[in-house]
């Protein structure tokens, strides 16, 4: 594996060619928002907040989803950046219910932490409000359509890890929806394996525990890299 | 076949052409066909029968003409004779016609005939549309007849890969999708792609409103997208093509699906293309009607049998596209542009248009104009020539108020910008872009932020959903609109929208949330006016919008204080 010089910030990096733009900022330490993206699972580039500008591209680039460049310079927070982001957030605090004071990942949720970060403390464009419905049919977890940001982290994890492929999407634009079991209720999925990993990967209050209350739900992104690794290493066998 | 059959068959149907007396070329096109060309060409052929002509007259369907809103259309051929074309013809006046022709003393008649020399016609360069209106889209002989599958049995014979590739970058020929990159790059990066197996794409998915250009090559001369994905796939060493057709295009798709069978079972495609050792197979993807398809990342997801999503580039296609594959994907507009390149030659081509683009555009001329239709036009020819001597100017004394190109990715140009001309590079320096050939023109009856919201809400509904940017923002630009014209909007919104635009032009995944903002950004920028009467003083200056958003006494008193306003005006004055 060779290994590549660029400037983040200014600063002079090495990383491996193979080697996304993500990893190599988030190893120097530098703090960038991300949504969608999910250690152990394939990338979307969808939620756009770890764009960065590249020198000699006119374009922003998701650091999630650019390989690594000899030579390349890039910055992270430039003052476009960080508007550009703030208005990311405040457009996904619009797009659904998010009731922070009423959810069951209030205090932990990703979203939350993201928005709070960004200094996004009030939002200057209209809250749609949809009429979203809730998934209480499955017996150990709920859907709750209203903190769905969309980042697919469960449609992917179910796919690539478990396997199952219960989970996908429905619909285009902000209709777009999460669906189980081809658009049959949670609990009817004879695919769904109650493993639980779309519930722990998803950032918001989307996906939770039954009978957790306001506050209650915390996630655990750990055991993602744990399967992996152990896979990856023949720990287990079956 | 080889090279000398192909000949032998050209020869013949034109031998069998020049045979008839008379021939009667029918436009059975979707435009045509909508306002009753069917009857019209089932009128000629009973008559034929009736009077027993068969073998002096013939009549053939044949694909698009050009002036769609004149239609149906029907061209009398006559030997040693200017060629005739009737507008409006009528199952009644089909007769008539068929009548005065097949006389002995042949004379046209002298209703409901198009002059010969009307600009609609003359300020036309038909490269891509040679054929269109002359030959039968669903009869392989017709093609050939007119030099057809002779550019493909050239650049085999007497061609390197590498030797038409350079032909294509020679001509200057760029992409005729809307972005404009260089074709012949893209066909040599796809060349230069390590691997065996590589693809074709020729997209035909184009979802502008009021934009047909794609699916009238498709039912005109669909040999002629085969042969340029045949000469692609030689030249960057692929086997496999795919046309995806967009779902709304049945008749398209069927006779390309016929297309592809005759050219098969001549040997034209398949395992061993005239007779050579390179082999090339096409199949056809339809779609199911998402306007996002049309981008390439999107598309090939949509082939692959996935949700059609773009994914982020690079890697482009012609590095990774369908199934991890080099992929070389083209709108079918161009593959139209390669027979004639590698016939005429590079230089033949480099001598239309300007000096950075290349070549010849189609535009499907539509709104407020006297005659809307396709038609093809040299590069850099100034948009007034086309509205006004093309188009025949606007009808009904009103005033040109904004030409609309590109579609829901480009923008308005106003009156002052109407000697621009019409190549990539100006129609970008004015916020619009080529696109793919949409041409809206727009009278002084025309609202310009409620044409703004029509795009926007298009964009809106045909956002995939996957990047926050376009799927939020375009929900969040429509209300404001809709803000706008309804008079409830302020001037912050205004601040508001500039930014969310340009915020959503830099970060969204695809083209289409990236060029969502065009339409209101140009709107913005030359008809600011528009949308400060709306907020400011609660009027739109075109009459279209409703202030529904307004309390009824504000309006009043609006209405009052303009009134009073008008009329200082005209004192003072």
């Amino acid at each position: 594996m060779s290994v590549v010089t660029l400037h983040i910030n200014d600063e002079i990096v090495s990383a491996r060619s193979d080697q996304k733009l993500l990893e190599v900022i988030r190893e120097q330490g530098i703090e960038i928002p991300t949504l969608c993206h999910m250690d152990g699972i394939s990338e979307l580039g969808g939620c756009r907040l770890c764009l960065v500008e590249v020198k000699g591209s006119n374009r922003l680039l998701a650091a999630c989803v650019t390989p690594v460049q000899e030579g390349m310079s890039v910055y992270t927070h430039s003052e476009r950046l960080v508007n550009y982001r703030h208005i990311t957030m405040e457009l996904l605090l619009s797009e659904r219910n998010h009731t922070c004071a009423v959810c069951v990942m209030n205090g932990h949720c990703e979203l939350q932490y993201e928005a709070a970060e960004l200094g996004v403390d009030h939002v200057r464009y209209e809250y749609m409000t949809p009429d979203l419905p809730i998934d209480a049919s499955h017996s150990k977890f709920t859907l709750d359509h209203n903190r769905c940001i969309l980042c697919m982290r469960c449609v992917r994890v179910c796919d690539e890890v478990e396997g199952a492929h219960t989970l996908d999407v429905m619909g285009r634009g902000t209709n777009s929806r999460i669906i189980t079991a081809l658009n049959r209720p949670w609990g009817d999925s004879i695919s769904c394996t109650k493993c639980g990993k779309c519930v722990q990967v998803c950032p918001t209050g989307a996906l939770f525990e039954k009978g957790s209350s306001v506050g209650e739900m915390e996630k655990r992104h750990a055991f993602l890299s744990w399967i992996l690794n152990g896979r990856e290493r023949k720990e287990w066998h079956w | 076949m080889n090279r000398e059959e192909l000949q032998v068959i050209g020869e013949r149907e034109r031998e069998k052409q020049q045979s008839y007396r008379c021939r009667i070329l029918c436009c059975a096109s979707t435009p045509c066909l909508s306002s009753g060309a069917t009857a019209v060409i089932e009128t000629f052929k009973e008559v034929i029968k009736e009077f027993d002509l068969e073998a002096e007259v013939t009549v053939t369907s044949t694909g698009c003409m050009g002036p769609c809103s004149r239609g149906p259309l029907v061209t009398v051929q006559m030997n040693g004779q200017q060629d005739v074309i009737y507008e409006h013809v009528t199952p009644e006046l089909a007769r008539d016609i068929a009548l005065a022709h097949a006389a002995p003393e042949a004379k046209p008649l002298d209703r409901n005939v198009l002059p010969a020399d009307l600009p609609f016609f003359n300020k036309q360069k038909k490269v891509v549309l040679a054929n269109s209106g002359l030959i039968d889209p669903t009869r392989l002989e017709s093609y050939v007849a007119r030099d057809g599958y002779s550019a493909l049995a050239h650049a085999l014979r007497e061609m390197t890969p590498t030797e038409v590739c350079e032909e294509v970058i020679r001509s200057g020929l760029r992409g005729r999708g809307g972005a404009g990159y260089p074709a012949g790059l893209k066909w040599d990066l796809v060349r230069k792609a390590p691997g065996d197996k590589k693809y074709i794409i020729a997209n035909g998915d184009e979802g502008d409103p009021g934009a047909y250009m794609d699916r009238t090559l498709m039912e005109s001369d669909p040999h002629r997208i085969l042969e340029g994905m045949a000469i692609a796939g030689y030249a960057v060493g692929a086997d496999q093509g795919f046309v995806y057709v967009r779902g709304e295009y049945p008749i398209a798709a069927k006779r390309l699906e016929n297309a592809i069978r005759m050219a098969e079972r001549r040997g034209l495609l398949g395992s061993r293309v005239l007779d050579s050792p390179f082999g090339f197979r096409i199949d056809i993807r339809i779609g199911a009607g998402a306007f996002v398809c049309g981008e390439e990342t999107a598309l090939m997801a949509s082939i692959m049998g996935r949700r059609g999503q773009p994914w982020p580039r690079p890697p482009y296609p012609a590095q990774k596209g369908l199934w991890g594959l080099p992929t070389l994907i083209n709108n079918v507009e161009t593959f139209g542009n390669i027979a004639p390149i590698i016939s005429h030659g590079a230089d033949w081509f480099g001598a239309i248009g300007t000096e950075k683009s290349k070549g010849t555009k189609i535009f499907a001329l539509a709104g407020t104009v006297e005659t809307t239709g396709l038609i093809e036009v040299p590069m850099g020819i100034s948009l007034r020539d086309i509205v006004f001597e093309i188009g025949g100017g606007i009808p009904n004394d009103r005033q040109f108020k904004a030409a609309q190109t590109g579609g829901p990715s480009g923008g308005c140009i106003p009156t002052d910008h109407l000697d621009t001309p019409v190549d990539y590079e100006s129609l970008g320096a004015l916020g619009s872009i080529m696109g793919s050939g949409g041409l809206v023109v727009m009278d002084d009856t025309s609202c310009m932020p409620d044409v703004a919201k029509f795009f926007m809400e298009f964009c809106m509904e045909e956002s995939c959903g996957k990047c926050v940017p376009c799927r939020v923002g375009t929900v969040q630009l429509h209300r404001i609109l809709e803000h706008v014209t309804d008079g409830s909007a302020t001037l912050d919104d205004l601040d508001r929208l500039e930014e969310l635009c340009v915020m959503m032009k830099e970060t969204s995944l695809c083209g289409l949330g990236q060029s969502a903002p065009n339409p209101l950004l140009s709107t913005l920028k030359y008809f600011r006016e528009e949308y400060e009467a709306h907020i400011t003083n609660h009027t739109c200056p075109a009459g279209k919008c409703t202030m529904f958003g307004v309390p009824p006494l504000q309006l009043t008193r609006d209405l009052l204080r303009n009134t009073l306003q008008a009329k200082n005006d005209t004192e003072v004055s």
